[in-house]
């Protein structure tokens, strides 16, 4: 048990270090997503010029909301992830099936580890630069600070295993990259990533709410802004839990299938 | 003395796939393809084997069943007396592979780092990966490049420290799909002596597969030759000489020029100056007599005999097996 946790630690340490070894690539990521924050914030202030508030959001909220997301944009990691498509498609997998760790596991340790970085590296930065040019939200008290950590982490589980699933079809399918687009698109929009789901119209919102989506994104960011309070934060932290559960199960079965195939007609 | 276990055994194993090829616009033609077509064989503990076959001879395939990657159709497979397919992540522990044309350390850190990483996925106790790190890097001078990423590693660099990687865990047997593929000859012939060692001192049991015949002669005790999922010959390298390879040659270097000498027995495959190129069937004659026979005719300066290579012998093989096929 210790020692199969402290495998998924140094797993996990060197997800990080992966990232860590081009600086660069860090950087430019990182003067994107702070340019984008800039561009964003503007743009939700003009709103802000017509009304006072939309959904619960006033314009210090949105303004919190607009440079959370694009710091939690490379930690989430809410666009395309395509490492395990590739190496299906390439037959790398079976050097990860010689391995006495399930696949699935090492690369929610590997993600882990990655997003440590990310949320060092290009999470931490663009808030940071986003609280000196505007004037942002913290949250209320150290307790909603550490549920939004949980939150934050949980998202990235989430995240993770709805990236891992999309990624599954690639056993089946020599095409794999229609699915992820669509599968990139959806959790952009339903995460309320592009705008809070509180904008959306009501019947989009319930479908949002119905999907794992909104647990990569927004619910964190609804416990940073005080959106989510008191009680309330327990619940939001169940679901998100559910959904990590659930989602890691369906890898598991999906992922089962995939290798049965894979056995059974050859990679 | 008791009768060895064998670590490996395959009990009339078939694999078929099943290729579904476009047939007009809308219907499929469903074709099954038999990869492996009732294979048996048995190693013993301890046994370096060679996996010989050509392009789609069934050879991967066979290694994805003994790693439990492929289910055999129809057949047992068993491996350190498990079942691979079904016992995979068990069996994983106990088990190397290199697949040559794949990559399994970690891209993007340095190579030490992939080591490391091994080192807990596969719950090696520290003193024993100390020890066999040590000397790994001492047998396949590793250190030059110990700390390089792996992505700025060389082929042969690259390959080096696959093999070692595959070795770490002190497992049982381990398979080597192409082990020296791409390698230059001093790297090969350190991979080779780097096997020996682990073969002769820790007892693996080493199955590689390989198209580099040297690989076989250097380090094989025993060759399996596989031919579109059936095994044409199992046996010792000199036997499969001696029953494929008849033909020797004799070279030799005369005085002078001169035309094509004339010999009973045996012929004169290749003139280049004062030097003659004769093959002769041992079972018809012997080196001894032809070199009296051309010391009779010319003056000779120096002789040597050339015994059949092994390419030769496996290109005979694949001939015989076509001709008795049409």
């Amino acid at each position: 048990m210790i020692a199969a946790l402290r495998a998924d630690l140094e797993i996990a340490r060197r997800g990080y270090a992966r990232y860590a070894a081009y600086p660069v690539a860090t950087l430019a990521g990182l003067f994107t997503n702070t340019l984008f924050g800039f561009m964003r914030g503007f743009v939700l202030l003009a709103l802000f010029e017509q009304r006072s508030e939309i959904g619960g959001y006033d314009a210090a909220a949105t303004l919190t909301y607009t440079w959370l997301t694009q710091a939690l944009i490379a930690t989430v990691f809410i666009w395309g992830w395509l490492d395990l498509a590739i190496r299906i498609r390439s037959g790398d997998i079976v050097t990860d099936l010689v391995r006495p760790i399930h696949p699935l596991r090492a690369a929610l340790a590997n993600d882990l580890g990655r997003s440590a970085y990310h949320a060092v590296f290009r999470g931490v930065p663009v808030l940071l630069v986003g609280a000196l040019m505007f004037d942002l939200i913290a949250p209320a008290g150290p307790l909603e600070w550490f549920a939004f950590f949980v939150s934050a982490a949980l998202a990235v589980v989430v995240s993770f295993a709805f990236r891992f699933l999309y990624n599954i079809p690639a056993f089946w399918l020599l095409d794999f990259r229609g699915i992820a687009v669509l599968a990139m698109i959806l959790s952009s929009l339903f995460s309320g990533f592009v705008i809070p789901i509180a904008f959306f119209p009501d019947w989009l919102a319930a479908i949002a709410h119905a999907t794992p989506f909104p647990a990569m994104v927004q619910i964190p960011i609804d416990i940073f802004v005080g959106a989510v309070r008191g009680p309330q934060i327990a619940v939001a932290l169940a679901v998100q839990a559910a959904w990590a559960a659930g989602l890691l199960l369906l890898c598991r079965v999906c992922f089962a299938l995939g290798v049965r195939r894979l056995v059974v007609q050859g990679g | 003395m008791t009768v060895a276990v064998p670590i490996i055994e395959f009990e009339d194993v078939h694999k078929d796939f099943v290729v579904h090829r476009k047939a007009g616009r809308l219907r499929r033609e469903r074709t099954v393809v038999r990869a492996v077509d009732g294979l048996s064989f048995a190693v013993e503990r301890g046994a370096i084997v060679g996996y010989i076959g050509p392009n789609g001879a069934g050879k991967s395939t066979t290694v994805k069943l003994l790693t439990g990657i492929l289910v055999p159709s129809a057949g047992r497979v068993s491996v350190a007396g498990l079942i691979p397919a079904k016992q995979r992540i068990t069996l994983a522990r106990r088990i190397g592979a290199m697949f040559g044309q794949r990559v399994q350390l970690w891209w993007d850190l340095p190579l030490i780092d992939s080591f490391d990483l091994l080192r807990h996925i596969y719950r090696i106790p520290e003193e024993r990966y100390r020890q066999n790190l040590t000397e790994f890097r001492e047998l396949l001078e590793l250190d030059p490049f110990l700390r390089t990423p792996v992505r700025q590693l060389s082929l042969g660099q690259r390959i080096r420290g696959e093999v070692v990687a595959a070795m770490l865990h002190d497992p049982e047997v381990v398979f080597l799909d192409e082990p020296t593929i791409g390698l230059d000859v001093v790297a090969k012939q350190r991979v080779r002596e780097f096997l020996t060692a682990a073969n002769r001192e820790r007892g693996v049991t080493v199955m590689l597969t390989t198209h580099d015949l040297a690989d076989i002669e250097r380090l094989c005790s025993r060759i399996l030759i596989l031919d579109r999922g059936r095994l044409v010959y199992d046996g010792g390298l000199e036997a499969l000489k001696a029953r494929y390879g008849g033909e020797r040659t004799l070279v030799v270097d005369l005085e002078e020029s001169g035309p094509a000498l004339r010999v009973t027995d045996a012929r004169v495959t290749r003139v280049d100056g004062p030097r003659q190129w004769i093959a002769f069937d041992r079972e018809r004659t012997n080196a001894a007599r032809l070199a009296a026979e051309v010391a009779s005719q010319a003056a000779l300066r120096d002789l040597t005999v050339e015994e059949p290579d092994i390419e030769d012998v496996v290109r005979r093989i694949y001939a015989e097996r076509q001709v008795g096929r049409t």
